[in-house]
């Protein structure tokens, strides 16, 4: 049971908590040089999730035949067979997607997010637990990298996805095709994030200390309801014992 | 000629940073102190040269004559961590001042995207040797000036009232990308 909570938590931190290119700011190359539509985002975030996958699945299942002093470049070469397997196949399967993706698919070898993950997790973990966390961690990276490619496509083209979801009389932004409207763009999610982020921390801080005061009283009334009764318990004893002791002499008499 | 303009379309036009994406985790994360920005530029240029040399030589006098093209990632990225490691050894013998400068920011340089970019885009590009080393000098100026002026900014952003939720990265990004703005300006000067 506590397991299974665990795997859930182990998963959704990569979503939100632990976000890769949110919280972590890991990535941030492939975010922002891929992300001119949405379907580029997908694209990009789908072929980082299947070398994360696979590498971690690998570096976790060899993690102690791994010397500690090399390892950083076995993860690299492990992580570069994976890029070269997925640029061989998007080149044959979609030739398209694989040019407008240009040399970034190579440079998966060097994003910090696949990296990083194997030196903080896959390398101590066992490969279940690994295998969990980056399937977290490559959906994280979807939901941003489409988040950001729908925001840019849609205020530069005027479409998501190909679908028209602007009206005729709106005036694409040339600049969100452009470098610049990536930063800009990229600048503002993680600034509503911080402040999200901000607003739900004092939320939180504000309810631990309303339960800790909820508890804290009832705790005392508990307690004041104990020492009364203990108090009543014992001056009824008192009175029982002074009875018995006021009684005792007239018995004696009656016998007597 | 062809070689200078080579040299101000990756250095200005094209700017790594700010056009390609590339080597946007140092620019974030070293760009706080303006002296350790430019040590940090300068390192870069330092390897981005040294790689476009090795590369090359390895892409065009190895890979090709014996058709082993698939394998440029793995011996690319190979020789660009097993050349950091050397230049620091090699620095750290020859000179303590510059080992001191730029030191702490050579291992970070192997997980720089915009080393293995550079390398990536003199085969794509199919430069002539010399033109790829003047392509990998003009990379590393257009980064060190990018990183340089936005250090500059952020040591002034300081004083300045920025929201709590943007300070740090957001803020950064935003001033990226209005620095990008300004570097747009250059574009359609040159076309290489």
């Amino acid at each position: 049971m506590t397991k299974e909570i665990a795997l859930s938590k182990e998963f959704m931190k990569g979503v939100w908590d632990q976000n890769p290119v949110l919280k972590q700011a890991l990535g941030l190359c492939p975010t922002l040089a891929v992300t001119v539509s949405a379907v580029n985002g997908i694209a990009m975030a789908l072929a980082t999730t299947f070398v994360l996958v696979f590498s971690s699945l690998i570096i976790s299942l060899i993690r102690n035949l791994i010397p500690n002093q090399v390892r950083i470049a076995s993860f690299i070469v492990i992580i570069a067979t994976f890029v070269t397997i997925v640029d061989l196949v998007m080149k044959a399967q979609f030739p398209e997607l694989s040019k407008s993706l240009g040399p970034y698919i190579p440079l998966i070898v060097v994003n910090c997010l696949i990296l990083g993950r194997q030196e903080a997790f896959s390398s101590k973990n066992t490969p279940f637990r690994s295998l969990i966390d980056s399937l977290g961690m490559g959906t994280g990276f979807l939901i941003v990298l489409f988040v950001l490619g729908g925001i840019r496509e849609i205020l530069s083209a005027r479409t998501l996805l190909g679908f028209q979801v602007l009206p005729d009389m709106y005036e694409p932004w040339l600049v969100m095709i452009l470098p610049a409207g990536a930063f800009i763009t990229l600048g503002f999610m993680l600034g509503f994030s911080n402040f999200y982020a901000m607003h739900k921390k004092e939320k939180t801080h504000k309810e631990i200390i309303d339960t800790y005061l909820s508890s804290k009283s009832q705790r005392l009334a508990t307690h004041r309801a104990e020492v009364l009764a203990q108090e009543k318990a014992a001056l009824e004893a008192k009175m029982k014992a002074k009875e018995k002791s006021d009684d005792k002499p007239t018995d004696n008499d009656n016998q007597q | 000629m062809e070689i200078i303009l080579i040299f101000l379309s990756s250095a200005i036009v094209n700017n790594f940073v700010l056009a390609y994406f590339l080597g946007i985790c140092p620019f974030v994360g070293v760009s706080s102190k303006l002296s350790s920005a430019f040590s940090m530029g300068m390192a870069t240029t330092f390897v981005m040269v040294i790689t476009a040399i090795v590369t090359w030589l390895i892409y065009n006098l190895i890979l090709v004559p014996y058709h082993l093209e698939f394998l440029q990632y793995v011996s690319f990225i190979l020789v660009i961590a097993s050349l950091v490691q050397f230049v620091e050894m090699f620095v750290k013998k020859v000179s303590q001042p510059l080992y001191r400068a730029l030191g702490i920011f050579l291992p970070l340089i192997t997980t720089n995207c915009a080393i293995l970019g550079l390398a990536l885009f003199i085969v794509l590009k199919e430069y002539s040797f010399i033109e790829g080393i003047f392509y990998g000098i003009g990379a590393g100026v257009g980064f060190t000036m990018a990183i340089a002026i936005m250090a500059g900014i952020r040591e002034e952003i300081e004083l300045a009232d920025v929201p709590k939720a943007f300070r740090g990265a957001p803020i950064t990004m935003i001033i990226a990308g209005i620095l990008a703005l300004a570097f747009m300006g250059f574009a359609g000067m040159i076309s290489v």
